[in-house]
């Protein structure tokens, strides 16, 4: 019996570690889509902002963030407490044979599991305020949100606080992950504002066109393959007939969702547009992740579709709407992540019995709201210290060459050395 | 001698190279440029939003000729620039008042 639970605690483990991996590669999708859809003068500065928020991100949540999300024992429901450094102490064989089952998973593959979902959140923000904003200011909210905004809200849900009392259920972050990135870009574009020449004299959005819709295309892929840590790991287990099984169902319902997405996206694109734009089924398959996220496991196959599916049409009427609002989105990040976390959150009342209508709305005011006031203000005293916005000369320039003095495709510039 | 250029459609770039040939033409330049004329530019949809591509792209090719050869030359890429449809593209035909050929110092009809 003591070799099954200690083979089971080894297997809870590995799962939690490789689906950890999983999500740690949405890093780059999230860098591939970013960098596909801003122009080429841009591409350096994405890349480097989002490596650096990745590591950013793992730094803080080691520092602070993880312990304040899960606290070993929280002041009260809304403030867990300060406690610096991650610890390296992890669970006994004694202690895991003694829990009767209660601890089935090393403590670090936890943290583990944790500080990717971290990035995550932040990396949504990334492509929001693409091309125009100050390198070291979003790197200087890099460390807020992911040492501080991202693991109080965090704390009241996950980590057992308050919202965890009022009945908010949301198995994989539609709304603690999701929305709550998309909280803090929204806060942060409308201090920033629109990219020069985004929208016209009299109001008309006009498009800039991303450089490179194949790496677009591969973030997307690399994301919709992250997913299935993202979702699957969420379930917490896998050593059982039963994790198991769940398991399998969330991976099966994640890609319904994606799936769906990126159809219904398509359709309503190439109906509204007359064109079947590719920009947009991207976006779609995305639509269709974050709104499976928040229940992935209750829903059989068919209603996982259908709930990417309007998720995969919501995104295109968002995207359009906040054209409309003057809310410049160089990636769809506050759509996809925003819009979709909500709905993702509202309807795990259709699948979930044990949900109910006040938990899940308590959890979007509270999230969506504290994030972005939170954020807010971080920005706003970023704009008036370090400033948030390049100049208009450096701007047009291109970020590459202002922040980090390198192109990224130097060679394409014809050099006149041929014979 | 005549410098001949003409603007076309990228995609009869070889036709008019292959006719060009037919006449006796044995060296020219391309280049890729971006214009618009009576075919005007169009208008594309980016994520629902618009965005107006004014500049079509075109091949510009220029070609030395002696005046003589002239007419045939123009002839042949008109014959094969053709679609009918418009953007077809135009043929400029100007005065030339000397050609020096670099490696050899050779000048005017021996170096064309």
């Amino acid at each position: 019996m003591e070799a099954i639970i200690e083979t089971r605690y080894a297997l809870d483990t590995f799962y939690f570690l490789v689906c950890s991996a999983l999500v740690m590669w949405m890093a780059a999708g999230f860098t591939m889509l970013e960098a596909g859809l801003v122009r080429a003068k841009n591409t350096v500065e994405i890349l480097t902002k989002n490596v650096a928020l990745y590591s950013i991100a793992c730094l803080m949540y080691m520092l602070i963030g993880y312990n304040l999300m899960y606290p070993a024992e929280g002041i009260n429901g809304f403030w867990p407490g300060i406690d610096w450094l991650l610890s390296a102490a992890d669970h006994s064989p004694e202690a895991v044979l003694a829990s009767d089952g209660e601890i089935y998973y090393s403590g670090l593959s936890d943290f583990m599991f944790q500080v990717v979902f971290v990035a995550t959140a932040m990396s949504i923000v990334s492509g929001a305020v693409a091309e125009r904003m100050k390198l070291w200011s979003f790197l200087a909210f890099a460390v807020f949100l992911t040492g501080f905004i991202y693991p109080l809200q965090g704390y009241w849900s996950w980590g057992e606080g308050f919202l965890d009392g009022l009945g908010y259920s949301d198995y994989a972050g539609s709304g603690i992950v999701h929305m709550a990135g998309a909280a803090a870009a929204l806060a942060g574009v409308l201090l920033l504002g629109p990219r020069q020449g985004r929208f016209g004299p009299d109001g008309r959005a006009r498009a800039i066109p991303g450089a490179n819709l194949p790496l677009a295309t591969l973030g997307t892929f690399i994301l919709w393959m992250g997913w299935f840590g993202f979702n699957g790991g969420s379930e917490l287990a896998v050593s059982s007939v039963e994790s198991a099984n769940n398991v399998a169902r969330v991976f099966v319902n994640t890609n319904a969702a994606a799936a769906a997405g990126l159809v219904a996206a398509l359709l309503v694109a190439r109906s509204a547009f007359g064109k079947a734009d590719l920009t947009m089924a991207l976006n779609g398959a995305l639509a269709g992740l974050v709104s499976i996220t928040a229940e992935p496991l209750a829903p059989t196959p068919a209603q996982a579709a259908l709930i990417g599916a309007v998720g995969g049409g919501l995104v295109v009427g968002s995207i359009v709407l906040l054209d409309k609002l003057r809310i410049d989105d160089p990636v769809g990040a506050i759509s996809v992540h925003g819009t979709c976390g909500i709905w993702g959150v509202l309807i795990v009342l259709w699948t979930n019995a044990d949900a109910t209508w006040s938990g899940q709305l308590a959890g979007l005011a509270v999230i969506g709201g504290f994030v972005f006031a939170a954020s807010l203000v971080f920005w706003a005293i970023l704009k008036a210290t370090t400033g948030l916005r390049v100049h208009p000369e450096d701007e047009a320039a291109g970020l590459d060459h202002v922040d980090c003095g390198m192109e990224a495709y130097p060679e394409f510039v014809a050099t006149g050395s041929g014979d | 001698m005549k410098l001949v250029t003409a603007i076309i459609k990228p995609f009869k770039l070889d036709p008019v190279r292959s006719a060009l040939a037919e006449v006796g033409v044995t060296g020219m330049t391309m280049t890729e440029v971006r214009g618009f004329g009576r075919q005007k530019g169009h208008t594309e949809l980016y994520r629902g939003a618009e965005y107006h591509v004014d500049f079509l792209p075109k091949i510009k090719l220029e070609i030395a000729v002696d005046v003589d050869r002239v007419d045939a030359v123009v002839e042949a890429i008109q014959e094969s620039a053709g679609s009918g449809r418009i953007g077809d593209g135009k043929i400029f035909v100007a005065e030339l008042d000397q050609v020096i050929r670099i490696r050899t110092g050779e000048r005017d009809q021996d170096a064309i």
